[in-house]
C-alpha cells in the first residue's frame, strides 16, 4: 500500500505513555475527519496494543515501544505498535478472549479481542525473547468532500 | 483520571470520571479496595457516567471488585455507562452478569424558587433609593 501520510513514535514502557500513545494516533488521523466512534475505537485499540507490550513485553524492565500509524488509499489505515520484549511463545493461546499470563485476577484478558473487535484487521508476529509486533488496520469511511480528491 | 467516594447508608458508591486504562486503573482500584474492606458496605456502586475513556483494563477493574465484593459477602452494580463504553462493556461480557443498572438519577439540590419581594418592601427600597437628580455632594 502507497502511504499518503505516515509518522512514528518511539517512547519507553511507562504505563503514563498509555495515553499519551492513544492520544498521539487519533490526533494524527484527524486529518481524515473520522467519525466520534471511529476515534473510539482506534483509541481503544492503540490503548490495549500499547499496554500489552508494557504489561507483557517488558514486564520486568522499561524497554522501548515504537508506535508507526500510516494513512493508505480509500481510507485505510494502519497502525503498527512494536516491542522487543519477551515475545509470546503460543500467539493463538493469547489471542483467545479471556487467556491472561495475570496472575492477580486484575487483568480481563480480552486486549487482543477489543483490538481485532474494533479494527477491520489485526495480525500478530512475534519471537520469543525478540519481540512482538501488532499490526491493525481500519477503514475510515471517507466523507464525500474526500472522495473526490 | 479522579475518583469520588460516597457513602450512604450500607451503599458505596464509587464516582469513577476521565480516563481508565492500566495506568490509572491501579490508583483507583486501590482508593475503592480500600474504601470497600474498611466499611464492608452490602452494595458497592461503581458509577461510569463521567468517564471519557475505557479499554480492557477497566473491565479488569470491575471483575477485580465484582470478586471483592463477593468475597466480602457483598453485591457490585454499575451503573451511568456512557455510550461510548458500552462497546467495551458489551464485548466483556459484563452485561450478562447482572451488574449492570440503567444510570441512577443524579440527586440535585435545586435552589428555593427566587422569591420576589412583597409590594410593600419593593417600596420601602424604592425610597431609600437616592433618586437620579439628587447629588451627593459634600456640605
Amino acid at each position: 500500500m502507497k502511504y499518503q501520510n505516515e509518522m512514528k513514535l518511539r517512547f519507553p514502557s511507562r504505563s503514563a505513555n498509555e495515553a499519551f500513545a492513544r492520544t498521539a494516533v487519533s490526533a494524527f488521523l484527524a486529518q481524515l475527519d473520522p467519525t466520534v466512534e471511529e476515534i473510539s475505537d482506534i483509541r481503544t485499540a492503540v490503548s490495549e496494543a500499547v499496554t500489552n507490550s508494557i504489561v507483557h513485553g517488558y514486564p520486568d524492565c522499561v524497554g522501548m515501544i515504537t508506535v508507526e500509524a500510516a494513512i493508505g488509499e480509500n481510507g485505510w489505515v494502519v497502525i503498527r505498535v512494536k516491542d522487543k520484549g519477551k515475545g509470546i511463545p503460543d500467539i493463538a493461546k493469547a489471542m483467545e478472549p479471556m487467556y491472561t499470563t495475570c496472575t492477580t485476577g486484575e487483568r480481563a484478558g480480552l486486549g487482543f479481542a477489543v483490538m481485532e473487535s474494533f479494527t477491520d484487521r489485526l495480525k500478530v508476529r512475534s519471537t520469543v525473547g525478540k519481540g512482538t509486533t501488532v499490526i491493525m488496520e481500519k477503514r475510515i469511511a471517507l466523507r464525500d468532500a474526500q472522495k473526490d480528491q | 483520571m479522579s475518583l469520588r467516594i460516597v457513602t450512604q447508608g450500607e451503599e458505596v458508591t464509587a464516582f469513577l470520571s476521565g480516563e481508565i486504562d492500566h495506568h490509572t486503573a491501579k490508583g483507583m482500584r486501590e482508593e475503592i479496595d480500600g474504601c470497600a474492606v474498611r466499611q464492608k458496605p452490602l452494595k458497592l456502586v461503581l458509577d461510569f457516567r463521567e468517564v471519557s475513556f475505557m479499554d480492557s483494563s477497566g473491565i479488569g477493574l470491575v471483575m477485580g471488585r465484582y470478586r471483592l465484593m463477593q468475597e466480602l459477602g457483598g453485591e457490585l452494580r454499575v451503573t451511568g455507562v456512557p455510550s461510548h463504553i458500552k462497546k467495551v462493556m458489551r464485548l466483556s461480557g459484563l452485561d450478562k452478569l447482572a451488574v449492570m443498572e440503567e444510570s441512577r438519577p443524579r440527586k440535585t439540590t435545586t435552589p428555593p424558587p427566587h422569591r420576589q419581594p412583597s409590594e410593600e418592601v419593593q417600596e420601602a427600597l424604592k425610597e431609600e433609593q437616592p433618586s437620579d437628580s439628587m447629588a451627593l455632594s459634600k456640605e
